[in-house]
């Protein structure tokens, strides 16, 4: 009887350090691994970088291509975090990061004058546009884009048509919520219109993806619908364009160092700097050519629509600080 | 359904052939999850011998607010934790949010309940005629509480590994305290929650595999223990 408990407590206690082993092996093979690929250049570790980056920007890949490159630059280790402009702004307000990518001039605007952003820079643009299925349902093809909403309300109170929201105070939100303005309508009726509206709560991808699954329409960026349908396969189409209210801007901004004065305000400078750059502006209007014949984004000097930030919003470089 | 198979096989594949990403992600969680463990577990063993070798008022009912925390939501812990140590936080001095540490500390918290809560029932089920025995050859206390232990060591394992499997499951810590940051706090939770959804499905259902995998040997550890 008690030989039997020994033996079983030995066998319990050898499990037990198999699974406290394989914690530590696949660390070990980790960093070596890591090592090996080089992908990403040892630096200090004691320096990290944070960024809130607005979802479109990351579901296309653009800070994979571009953070290796300001970490190498500038000696840094990049830590990205995914959140939408809603969120992103959040962290900014309490501090979490060093700086923000967004792209809601309104929200923006009252970050910087509650004092928690300083140093904001336009860097680049693009588009929304009202995908759905491809018969059009809502026949919305041809309208613009609040006419659409107008239809697209319409048809959802028939129970016809499903319209997919962010639903996560995110900048593409935003502009969902303007647009439903611009068509006389009141935000809150929207929202507690019934099953035709759904409010995804998710990234920009995601919410694609889940309107290609409920064949629903859904307001996204250009970018990442064009990102998607290759990834992805969507079985949504782009139906509305080319409407004045879809110019969509991205900024980045520092967030104060008078209101967090342990934010890394010399390197969000030098990385707002960077953005505007030649250098960046040159890969951002190339970036997804190879794969999707046309860029994704557009350097913000080509912005010359009415919306497009003034000149000096993208010219002017922010200080430099030097210890 | 080839879609599905076609995804398997290239899981599969990306664990044999110890792909750096999936391996660096996998440690990560075994990393952050072992030592929440072993934290809690060096926290919580003490705390449950005392509560349970010691007689005082309302001992029921704190045992009982124990037991009702053991389901208490991770992302309910999540919020609590970054408020706390968000810079605007009265913790956020520290500058540990968006960091493992801040994941670990969350998966203490987590865990916390489940490892005192079985502890003491771990303690409570040793059989109190070898107590009584011990008593009547004139063991002291202390001497009393170190058999107890002893006897119950099995039970306290399993409690241990219990919490082990409550931590490495979570994802509402690690991606609300931890970022989800690629290269830093990226785990296997967080990476087959937002990664599926960005189209990576291989490596998320490399990832769930290896999960399934911890999770089948944690299960198997439990029921040898149990068995005894």
């Amino acid at each position: 009887m008690y030989s039997s408990l020994r033996k079983r407590s030995k066998i319990a206690g050898a499990l037990l350090s198999i699974i406290l082993l394989a914690g530590l092996v696949p660390t070990v093979i980790g960093c070596t691994a890591e090592e090996a690929e080089a992908q990403y250049p040892l630096h200090d570790p004691l320096v990290r970088f944070k960024i809130a980056t607005t979802t479109s920007l990351y579901d296309t890949g653009l800070w994979y291509h571009l953070e290796p490159i300001f970490e190498e630059l500038a000696n840094v280790e990049m830590d990205i975090v995914y959140a939408g402009t809603g969120i992103a702004l959040e962290y900014g307000r309490r501090g979490d990061v060093d700086a923000i990518i967004v792209h809601d001039r309104a929200r923006e605007d009252v970050f910087i004058a509650d004092g928690y952003g300083i140093n904001r820079r336009n860097f680049a643009y693009n588009f929304f546009l009202i995908a759905g299925p491809e018969g059009d349902p809502a026949g919305i093809t041809g309208l613009s884009a609040a006419e659409s909403f107008e239809k697209l309300y319409d048809e959802g109170m028939k129970g016809t048509v499903k319209f997919v929201s962010r639903g996560d105070d995110s900048g593409t939100h935003a502009k969902e919520k303007l647009i439903w303005k611009e068509a006389g309508f009141d935000y809150e009726e929207i929202q507690g219109s019934g099953d035709g509206y759904v409010e995804a709560g998710k990234g920009m991808g995601p919410t694609l993806l889940m309107a290609n699954e409920m064949q629903a329409y859904v307001l996204a960026d250009i970018s990442t619908f064009l990102a998607y349908n290759l990834k992805a396969d969507l079985d949504i189409v782009s139906l509305v364009e080319k409407d004045p209210i879809f110019l969509n801007v991205y900024a980045a901004i520092a967030i104060n160092p008078e209101s967090y004065p342990k934010t890394k305000i010399d390197i969000a400078n030098r990385f707002i700097n960077w953005l505007i750059s030649d250098e960046v502006q040159e890969i951002i209007g190339t970036y997804g050519t190879a794969e999707y014949g046309r860029s994704l984004f557009y350097p913000i000097a080509t912005c010359d629509m009415p919306g497009c930030p003034p000149v000096e919003d993208y010219t002017t470089p922010v200080p430099v600080y030097s210890k | 359904m080839t879609e599905l198979w076609n995804g398997l096989v290239k899981a599969v594949e990306l664990i044999v052939t110890l792909d750096p990403e999936v391996m660096q992600i996998a440690g990560r969680s075994l990393m952050i999850s072992v030592s929440s463990a072993v934290i809690g577990s060096v926290i919580c063993i003490p705390v449950a011998c005392l509560i349970h070798f010691n007689r005082f008022h309302g001992k029921r009912f704190l045992v009982s607010l124990i037991q009702t925390f053991y389901s208490v939501p991770t992302v309910a812990i999540g919020l609590f934790v970054f408020v706390f140590i968000s810079r605007a936080g009265p913790l956020g001095g520290l500058g540990i949010l968006f960091t493992p540490t801040a994941i670990v500390v969350g998966q203490v918290i987590l865990i916390t309940p489940i490892l005192l809560g079985l502890t003491i029932s771990a303690l409570n089920s040793v059989d109190r005629a070898i107590l009584d025995t011990a008593r009547s050859l004139g063991a002291s206390g202390w001497q009393m509480a170190v058999l107890v232990i002893k006897e119950a060591r099995f039970a306290v394992m399993a409690a241990v590994i219990m919490g082990f499997g409550r931590a490495i499951s979570e994802v509402g810590i690690s991606l609300m305290v931890g970022g989800n940051i690629r290269g830093f706090t990226r785990v296997i939770t967080t990476a087959i929650s937002l990664e599926t959804s960005k189209g990576d499905i291989e490596l998320s259902l490399a990832l769930g595999i290896i999960l399934i995998f911890i999770a089948l040997v944690v299960n198997i550890v439990m029921n040898r223990i149990q068995q005894r």
